[in-house]
């Protein structure tokens, strides 16, 4: 355990050092083309290495556009946050604790009610998601039409059809990155609405929840995993806080203790 | 057989389920609804293992083997 915490963090300060103007971090399906995305995006501005403490390999990148230098981090490919693996395990950490300036989830055309599921569980930690709908040159020759500017409508953030493997819709990528990051449009991102026994769970300990955090956190998503009662991510919650906790703020350690009651 | 809720592990090859319920707990369960197996989604036996076991399931646009001990707990309803 004690392994995995320091890697993540060792991790983070690699990045920390050496990050640019922006950190972005890549999520997807297997099989979505994530990583031609990355590389068509990066060129060979990149390395692979593994994750310290566990044998995820991941990719970091960096490119340019208007004046930024933008770092990309490749996560591994995974169906859910929800953690029933070292990947997902590592993905979501690093959506959750590694505060990327935006996260981009591609998504295949092809198959897009399967691949929402990780664009809403994205969308549940942060707000700076944008939906990238990768391969709709196959979705094309299966006759599938979508409706791009509905479905960005429907989920409340940009959505940015490409065909990666022929650069095809990168450039507007690109662009909608920059103006998540640096125009801070504040996005919208539709909200799960859970049924009412679990949303009225989320309301007696949400309130609670965000005093503690003081906003370091998204509140709505902590709630939701003290009732998951997933051991691993209360586990993390609690090392970041920790973390955070250094200049000994009494309300944080609170928090810590909530989390560890919950846990 | 229309109506009758059976097992996935039992729905011949080429056939076509509705799926009614996932009945486990826990980690598994949750692994089950990420690859797409939520009530009402249609599930189709593609081709069977050599040894019977896993099976290739369609599910939502991709091909998913699961092995008999968790097809044992989807349960589901013919539709062709």
């Amino acid at each position: 355990m004690k392994s995995q915490v320091t890697g993540l963090q060792e991790f983070l300060e690699g990045i920390e050092e050496n990050k640019g103007d922006a950190v972005i971090a890549l999520a997807g399906n297997p099989n979505t083309g994530k990583s031609t995305v990355f590389n068509s995006l990066t060129g060979l501005n990149q390395h692979t290495g593994n994750w310290p403490g566990k044998t995820v390999v991941f990719a970091k990148g960096t490119y340019r556009y208007k004046k930024k230098n933008i770092t990309l981090v490749d996560l591994p490919g995974t169906y859910s946050l929800l953690a029933n693996s070292t990947d997902e395990q590592v993905a979501r950490d690093f959506i959750c604790f590694g505060k990327p300036d935006a996260t981009v989830v591609v998504v295949d055309a092809t198959c897009l009610e399967r691949n929402l599921n990780l664009a809403l569980q994205v969308m549940e930690i942060t707000p700076q998601t944008i939906l990238c709908v990768n391969l709709i040159d196959e979705a094309k020759r299966k006759k599938m039409t979508i409706d791009f500017s509905k479905l960005a409508d429907l989920l409340g953030v940009p959505v940015i059809p490409t065909v990666a493997r022929d650069k095809v819709g990168l450039q507007d990528l690109k662009e909608s990155i920059h103006r998540v990051v640096f125009e801070k449009k504040p996005l919208q991102p539709r909200r799960i609405v859970y049924n009412k026994v679990i949303e009225s769970a989320i309301e007696k300990i949400q309130k609670e929840v965000e005093a503690l955090l003081q906003g370091s956190l998204n509140s709505r998503w902590v709630a939701l995993r003290l009732l998951d009662g997933d051991p691993t991510i209360i586990r993390e919650i609690f090392n970041y806080l920790q973390r955070m906790d250094q200049g000994v703020r009494p309300s944080k350690t609170r928090a810590l203790k909530v989390v560890e009651d919950y846990g | 057989m229309f109506d009758q809720v059976f097992a996935l592990t039992y729905l011949p090859m080429g056939r076509k389920a509705q799926v009614v319920k996932v009945e486990t707990e826990g980690l598994i369960r949750n692994r089950l609804l990420d690859l797409g197996l939520v009530p009402s989604t249609i599930v189709e036996a593609i081709r069977k293992s050599p040894a019977g076991d896993p099976i290739a399931y369609k599910i939502r646009g991709a091909v998913i083997a699961l092995r008999s001990e968790e097809s044992r707990q989807i349960q589901v309803r013919a539709v062709d």
